[in-house]
């Protein structure tokens, strides 16, 4: 085969760029990071949530907090912008059910079944701040969720977690994973999706973000610490 | 109405590896072949390119190149006589979609099957007598043995730039290499990968014990290769990010980078993407299939394209569903043992450990998936299975495949999962610990196996695959004994906590376990016992070639893409060399 008929030229360069964006990214985060002339700087405005209500917003502003406290670690969970985080997420393709088997009929099947509701993420969501405000108030004296004080919130969440927790019509237990697990994925995704702030998630556990061209690090990093400012899809662009 | 299109030499249902590997080789024998693709087309200079592939939540999380459930999925019941329900979002395996398939996301562990697998049950009957094997486990020979395809695996391996030790080379032991692996006429084609931290101390572990340990052989090439088509690949980077996702420096196998670029300047190939095929057109009478009926997504419009030759290289579910409604060959009923269609859907039964090692530091997010060392001590009949009471093995691994930031993180038990303390133990212990996993066969059994389901229907209207599967007691026995192995060589690491985790009794759907399902339109000597010959032939329809580890009579203990490729130039030697010369039924019932 002769070298027109195939594009092997563009391949071997494909692979050069890549290695090269990356190598050259390692560098570029001071210029990257360069502040903003002050002149032009706009005191941050508090994001607006664009899919959850206000009183979701509350609710899962208070969960992440929780479940993400302030410390010497790192700020809040909200403040790390996981309740951002989690309004995007369910206003996405994702939390709107994309890719989701959705026809009935629905039966509860079995827990080896997995997931049996035709509730999209967001219908879920939904459900299961409702169904939590209504244990809450039925619980700590009329009070929704967002309404307890700290340790009343811990307890909480950690009734929902043992399943101690019983909502109305609703698995308290199977909520709590749900919520656990996208709280998670707001404070460790990439910064691009509104939340872990700051990459302050990556910072906590030490992982360097994209640049990733460990081949020559592999052995000389044997046993030592690797450290790396990390460096987000926003670094980048 | 659907539009009648003219007849074409050949077509290709599903752009995977099989698909890929069977389509170069009809375009090269001078057959003109349309391959039809129902997902996306994936292009890497389009798609595999950066900072795209480096955001774990859309496609580790959100499973950005997987099946689309909402269009099709399968059904699931764990016995015959439960109900089964859909699986609404796929779980415990992950089947891709698009040009590529599962062969892009994969984590290119590339293994070969023993040659005593080849004839396991032979081999259990002669070693401990034809009543030790359980009426239940319904296990079968290949039609095929090791030596014959040797030279197949050899051309997969070149094709994919696996980089691996030699442990068996023309019947020479190499040290350092897999003692166990059948011989193999050539060398890896590139020298190992590098190993991690957790991996080089389980395999200096291993050999303390007395066991084999090497290298995993993976499907990434160490250094700069141009493979047999004539592409370059490039090294790999130990970017950690690769798992569930492209590799942008071409170094990790894929049908689209590997293979793809030869077809895509074919002129007697052409790539229809969106293009979802609903029927095999059978002609029982003339025992041939005449065509495909699809529906071109992009239009609505339904056409029938007739073809000479019909090659199915979907995923086991995709197969098996084709054959089950176009009604080629006989459904499997478990309640008699009869019928073959839809038998013997097996799968890898897994167990996994972590280990971590206060203070130290691994590096986690340095890896690829196929990273690390293993034994095979415990593999297949690699160890004598008198008065254990199960039959099978695995391999056992330590693997350093990266540590994404969400889905990468572990934590000892006690350790709390959120609120006060919790950042501060991912702080300790997301840098010093280490993977490990047995990669445990699963040997047939009566009541696993896939039919139509009565209800449930996909996006197009067509019985979803109903999946009747569980866990059998042979596989817990044989797992059981794997996980205290491997509870073995990590007790000799040293590590100051370790956690291992057994399977649960019956299977479950989630979380993620393996998408190394196998089975349903196996390969045999006879029509009575399987779907396809030993060309991969259909019994019923001579001139459709099934392809993929839906031929696989059981799955043995190791990752099955090594082995579909292999069967696929197997198979593409056979229609190229004997059948386009005299078409008709290769092997006489």
């Amino acid at each position: 085969m002769s070298e027109d008929q195939f594009p092997r030229r563009k391949f071997l360069l494909g692979a050069g760029i890549a290695g090269t964006a990356l190598a050259a990214g390692l560098s570029e985060p001071v210029e990257a990071q360069q502040p903003a002339p002050a002149a032009t700087a706009a005191p941050p405005e508090p994001e607006p949530f664009v899919t959850l209500t206000a009183l979701e917003a509350a609710f899962i502003t208070a969960a992440v907090d929780t479940l993400i406290p302030a410390d010497e670690l790192s700020p809040s969970g909200s403040d790390c912008g996981v309740a951002i985080f989690i309004d995007r997420q369910l206003g996405s393709a994702w939390g709107g059910g994309a890719k989701m088997y959705r026809a009935g009929p629905f039966t509860k099947g079995k827990p080896e079944q997995g997931y049996q509701l035709a509730l999209t993420p967001r219908e879920y969501f939904a459900a299961g701040i409702s169904a939590a405000n209504a244990w809450s108030r039925k619980t700590y004296g009329g009070k929704d969720f967002d309404r307890l004080g700290t340790a009343d919130r811990v307890a909480a969440l950690k009734a929902m977690e043992d399943g101690k927790a019983e909502f109305e019509n609703f698995n308290a237990r199977a909520f709590f994973a749900q919520l656990h697990a996208i709280t998670m994925a707001g404070f460790f995704s990439d910064p691009i999706y509104g939340g872990n702030r700051d990459k302050i998630g990556w910072k906590v556990l030490g992982f360097p973000g994209l640049p990733a061209t460990y081949s020559d690090k592999i052995d000389a990093y044997r046993d030592k610490r690797y450290v790396a400012d990390p460096q987000s899809i926003a670094d980048f662009s | 109405m659907v539009t009648k299109l003219k007849e074409t030499d050949a077509v290709v249902i599903g752009m995977g590896f099989c698909g890929a590997i069977l389509s170069r080789e009809l375009t090269k024998a001078g057959l003109n072949v349309v391959g039809f693709e129902r997902g996306a087309d994936r292009n890497p200079a389009e798609e595999f390119t950066l900072t795209r592939l480096r955001d774990e939540l859309r496609y580790v999380q959100r499973l950005e190149l997987m099946q689309d459930n909402s269009i099709d999925t399968v059904t699931f019941r764990n016995a015959p006589d439960e109900l089964a329900l859909p699986i609404r979002r796929f779980g415990a395996f992950l089947p891709g979609e698009g040009v590529g398939g599962t062969g892009i996301h994969w984590g290119a562990l590339h293994w070969r099957f023993l040659p005593s697998d080849f004839r396991i049950k032979s081999v259990l009957t002669e070693k401990y007598g034809a009543k030790s094997i359980p009426d239940t486990m319904t296990i079968q020979d290949w039609p095929v043995s090791y030596d014959e395809i040797e030279p197949h695996y050899d051309r997969f391996d070149k094709l994919c730039g696996v980089s691996g030790q030699a442990g068996n080379l023309r019947g020479k032991q190499i040290a350092g290499g897999n003692p166990f692996e059948g011989p193999r006429g050539n060398d890896y084609p590139n020298k190992p990968i590098k190993t991690g931290s957790g991996p080089q101390m389980f395999s200096d572990a291993a050999k303390s014990l007395g066991y084999h340990a090497f290298p995993v052989p993976v499907a990434t090439s160490s250094a700069a290769y141009v493979n047999p088509e004539g592409i370059a690949l490039g090294a790999c980077e130990y970017c950690g990010h690769c798992n569930r996702t492209a590799c942008e420096a071409n170094a990790k196998a894929s049908p689209n980078v590997n293979m793809m670029p030869v077809l895509r300047t074919e002129p007697k190939f052409e790539l229809r993407t969106r293009s979802f095929v609903t029927k095999l057109l059978y002609d029982k009478e003339a025992k041939r299939v005449t065509g495909v009926v699809y529906t071109d997504m992009k239009t609505g419009e339904e056409y029938e394209q007739p073809a000479v030759l019909v090659v199915l290289s979907s995923f086991v579910f995709g197969n098996t569903q084709q054959l089950l409604l176009a009604g080629i060959g006989d459904a499997y009923d478990p309640r008699t043992g009869k019928g073959t269609v839809g038998k013997n859907y097996c799968y890898q039964f897994e167990a996994g450990a972590e280990a971590f090692f206060e203070g130290r530091e691994f590096n986690p997010f340095m890896g690829a998936p196929g990273m690390g060392t293993a034994i095979d001590d415990f593999n297949g009949e690699n160890f004598d299975h008198a008065n254990l009471g199960f039959f099978g093995g695995g391999y056992i691994a330590c693997l350093n495949g990266g540590a994404p930031p969400i889905g990468g993180r572990v934590l000892p038990k006690g350790e709390p999962r959120w609120g006060e303390g919790w950042k501060q133990a991912e702080a300790k212990w997301y840098r010093c610990n280490t993977r490990f996993n047995t990669q445990g066969s699963v040997y047939a059994h009566r009541d696993n196996f896939m039919d139509l389901d009565p209800t449930y229907k996909d996006a197009l209207g067509r019985p979803l695959v109903r999946l009747t599967y569980n866990a059998t007691e042979n596989d817990h026995k044989m797992s059981r004994y794997l996980v205290e192995k491997m509870e073995g060589v990590i007790k000799a690491m040293k590590p100051t906590h370790y956690e291992v985790h057994n399977r649960p009794k019956n299977f479950t759907i989630v979380p993620y376990q393996s998408t190394h399902c196998t089975g349903g339109t196996m390969m045999g000597t006879d029509p009575g016992s399987s779907v396809v010959n030993r060309y991969l032939q259909a019994w019923d329809a001579h001139n459709l070639f099934v392809q993929g580890a839906s031929v696989f009579p059981q799955q043995h203990g190791y990752n099955p893409t090594g082995t579909l490729g292999a069967l696929a130039y197997w198979s593409a030697k056979a229609i190229t060399e004997k059948y386009l010369k005299s078409p008709g039924p290769l092997v006489h019932a």
